[in-house]
């Protein structure tokens, strides 16, 4: 199956300024795609003849100077039958991190979402038990974000000058 | 299974006893996190609520299960993990290329050659690079040596869960000898940074040949040691048997990949649907089992160590002549005889270390056949020192959450050898 | 300890390590010290070690616990992963925030009189994790005897830790657990 084919496909489905963005980086094609057509756009890459069984990753990502678009999500699907991988992306603004959840598709989302959100805040409509995952429960920020800082701010031990800050 | 439901006996109990519990509980209350615990289920049946972990001899590596048992018998099971997450994303943003490198070993510890070299193989797609074939084998080599490894602790340490503490120590010591190979090779034992962006960091010295060709002359002696106190052991096929088992639909589901994947018969393997690093070059077989139960798993295992054995060999055999390192002096750390007398070799040195490189705007997907399955490296490059983000897809976080699945019905040991089966490494699961 | 070789295999060429006796009278059929030497002896000599793993360094000190290295030579035997039934908390790997409160939690399960051993790079400072979620030393939380750098480190340092575990043990007033100066340690860690 190759990405013409695939690109085609999805534009006949969905309308050919469904995907913006349209690149192939190293050999994997690499849509954008607007948040409400998620739920639609997965379901069709998994049920129908396209085939995109295998949810391999998803990751949210945080790019704090595009105005509207500060919050993202990325998902990497394959066909394990015709080994073609796909990398679909999505972007909305940090005022309304609400995506769909994908756990009625893929079991494996369930965690994967419960990461984004422990990292960026994205919440996940639907998703049966949406808290955090990986930092501890009573955290009040979303660390993955750009504009917080890597270490912890509490420590006093550290002098700045011996670490050129 | 009734035999394993206990409880006082008595007329008044015996209802209870010849109805077992029939649907799993809802993993999570519909209430939400913070509702009341649930003491009883729908047949007024008490519940006991048991925390297994975060420390606790079996789990190896701290997450925590809190499960709801009926006797001996597991309703329900939520678990909790984070308990060592270390932000690798976010320290990865702070981190140029080749200081990356010895986070990547601490992922799944138990084969840190086979993270390194799978962060390599990304940047060099990144960059562009291509790796000389000699390079490409000791990659293989180095690779599968980890593999090895990481299947031995994983079924040795089967072993001791289910009471059979000489096997775990007989694999120790080989697990020593490939640690002198490491030494050999890297200068470490475990966390081994191994490798660099285009190459090795040296060539394999004759010590290191000699090491590894004894090494794989006597290793068949102890792995059929091994097998003939586990393989056809009755007490430990009793113990794995049918337990903690997983649909191929199932496990597909829920992103299983590697071992726990091909146990359940599905014979996806990214050494062979995506190769790389020449391993299109080497012959050697998936081995797939039927009902992805224990014993499937342990099984796979045991035939991928013998797997990557003949790999080993035949890299061995043919490992070509020539350099161990792409010429790309932009990104490959000069030679330490060059930094210490060429200001040349001094500058670059310090320029690639410190991250003072140019990497072009990017992004790029790659993934290695991990010990435990499909370990990925999603890099965003957007031309400064550091990556602008880094995903590591890390099997062991995805196929944990089958666990609370795997368990229901089953009784607590059979629980623990089950989790024991899976391989979950800690570090990989919190990242 | 001296080399010195037993009457009974002079001039077999054997070099055999005695462990010197504390001071005491010695007389026929006694020998009278002081309890503490005695107790100090018997205990450094018999340290059941609560084996907290968490990540790499754990693997390190299954190495130890193998039988190239094993520690079981030097009294630890039986890794007790019971709180209660431990001499010395080794903490072996990275120590999450999240983790903090278990950690704690585990050192006040233990009796006196007890000793941590801290393995790794990670346990001692954080390693090089310097992260939002890292905790950078597990003193700040307990008190620690011995840190043991490297990442991980080798077993042989891992041994040499558990033999100035092993010194402590040995030279430990009976009286100290129950002394001002420690109850003030404790204090300043808000243990019990």
């Amino acid at each position: 199956m190759t990405n013409e084919h695939l690109l085609t496909t999805l534009r006949a489905r969905f309308g050919d300024d469904a995907f913006t963005d349209v690149e192939e980086p190293h050999g994997l094609l690499t849509l954008t795609f607007q948040r409400e057509l998620t739920l639609e756009l997965m379901h069709f890459l998994k049920e129908g003849e396209l085939g995109f069984t295998f949810l391999t990753t998803m990751c949210g990502i945080n790019y704090p100077n595009n105005l509207n678009r500060e919050l993202g999500m990325i998902y990497h699907l394959h066909n394990l039958v015709t080994n073609t991988r796909i990398r679909l992306k999505t972007f909305f603004p940090v005022l309304d991190p609400v995506m769909p959840t994908l756990t009625n598709l893929w079991a494996t989302a369930n965690w994967m979402e419960r990461e984004a959100y422990d990292f960026f805040g994205i919440t996940f409509t639907g998703h049966p038990n949406l808290i955090r995952i990986l930092n501890v429960e009573d955290m009040d920020y979303f660390p993955m974000r750009r504009e917080y800082p890597l270490e912890d701010q509490t420590r006093e031990d550290k002098t700045d000058s011996f670490f050129g800050r | 299974m009734d035999h394993l439901i206990s409880g006082p006996s008595g007329p008044e109990h015996t209802e209870r006893r010849v109805q077992p519990a029939q649907e799993p509980l809802p993993l999570f209350s519909a209430a939400g996190p913070g509702a009341p615990l649930q003491l009883r289920d729908e047949l007024n049946n008490e519940l006991t609520t048991l925390n297994l972990g975060p420390t606790h001899p079996a789990t190896h590596g701290i997450f925590q299960n809190i499960l709801k048992m009926d006797g001996e018998r597991i309703i329900s099971g939520v678990p909790t993990i984070g308990y060592i997450h270390r932000a690798f994303e976010k320290i990865a943003e702070h981190r140029p290329f080749y200081q990356i490198t010895p986070l990547t070993d601490r992922m799944n510890y138990c084969s840190s050659p086979i993270n390194n070299m799978g962060w390599h193989l990304t940047v060099e797609k990144l960059l562009g690079i291509t790796v000389p074939k000699r390079a490409q084998y000791m990659r293989v080599i180095v690779m599968e040596l980890a593999r090895i490894c990481d299947h031995l602790i994983c079924n040795s340490i089967l072993g001791v869960d289910t009471g059979a503490f000489t096997g775990f120590l007989y694999v120790f010591q080989e697990r020593e000898k490939v640690y002198e190979i490491f030494e050999e090779i890297c200068g470490s034992r475990l966390t081994t940074n191994m490798g660099r962006v285009g190459g090795m960091e040296r060539d394999f010295t004759p010590v290191a040949l000699d090491k590894l060709r004894t090494w794989v002359k006597e290793f068949p002696t102890v792995m059929r040691e091994f097998e003939t106190m586990f393989n056809r052991n009755r007490i430990f096929m009793d113990r794995t048997e049918g337990v903690g088992p997983i649909s191929a639909e199932r496990a597909l589901n829920y992103g299983f990949t590697g071992p726990n994947l091909r146990a359940a018969g599905v014979d996806y393997d990214v050494r062979v649907m995506n190769p790389y690093s020449s391993y299109q070059d080497f012959e050697f077989d998936i081995p797939v089992g039927t009902t992805g139960d224990t014993y499937d798993r342990f099984m796979v295992r045991q035939e991928e160590i013998w797997q990557s054995l003949r790999i080993i060999n035949q890299a061995l055999e043919n490992l070509p002549e020539g350099p161990f390192h792409a010429d790309a002096p932009h990104y490959y750390l000069p030679p330490k005889q060059a930094v210490y007398r060429n200001m040349e070799a001094l500058i670059y040195h310090f320029k690639i270390i410190m991250g003072e490189i140019e990497a072009p705007v990017g992004e790029v997907y790659h993934s290695v056949e991990g010990g435990n399955g499909e370990l990925g490296f999603y890099l965003i490059s957007d031309g400064g020192r550091t990556p602008y983000r880094l995903h590591f897809r890390r099997p062991c976080f995805i196929y944990y959450q089958a666990y609370s699945e795997m368990v229901v019905g089953q009784s607590l040991s059979d629980a623990i050898v089950t989790l024991s089966s899976l391989n979950v490494i800690a570090g990989e699961l919190d990242g | 300890m001296s080399v010195t070789t037993p009457p009974a295999l002079a001039g077999s060429g054997k070099q055999i390590q005695m462990v010197e006796a504390p001071e005491g009278l010695e007389g026929a059929g006694f020998f009278a010290t002081s309890l503490e030497k005695v107790i100090g002896l018997a205990r450094s000599y018999s340290l059941w070690p609560l084996p907290f793993a968490t990540s790499c360094c754990g693997i390190e000190f299954m190495a130890t616990m193998g039988s190239h290295y094993d520690i079981s030579r030097f009294g630890s035997e039986r890794p007790s992963f019971s709180p209660r039934q431990a001499d010395l908390l080794m903490v072996m790997g990275t120590i999450a925030k999240k983790m903090a409160p278990v950690v704690k939690q585990v050192y006040e399960q233990m009796a006196e009189p007890r000793w941590v051993l801290s393995m790794g790079a990670c346990a001692c400072s954080g390693g090089i994790f310097d992260s939002y979620s890292v905790l950078q030393g597990i003193d700040r939380i307990i008190p620690v005897d011995v840190y043991v750098p490297g990442c991980p480190p080798r077993p042989e340092q891992v041994l040499d830790g558990l033999m100035q575990v092993q010194e402590l043990a040995r030279n430990e007033s009976l009286r100290r657990r129950n002394s001002p100066e420690y109850q003030a340690l404790l204090a300043s860690y808000n243990i019990k």
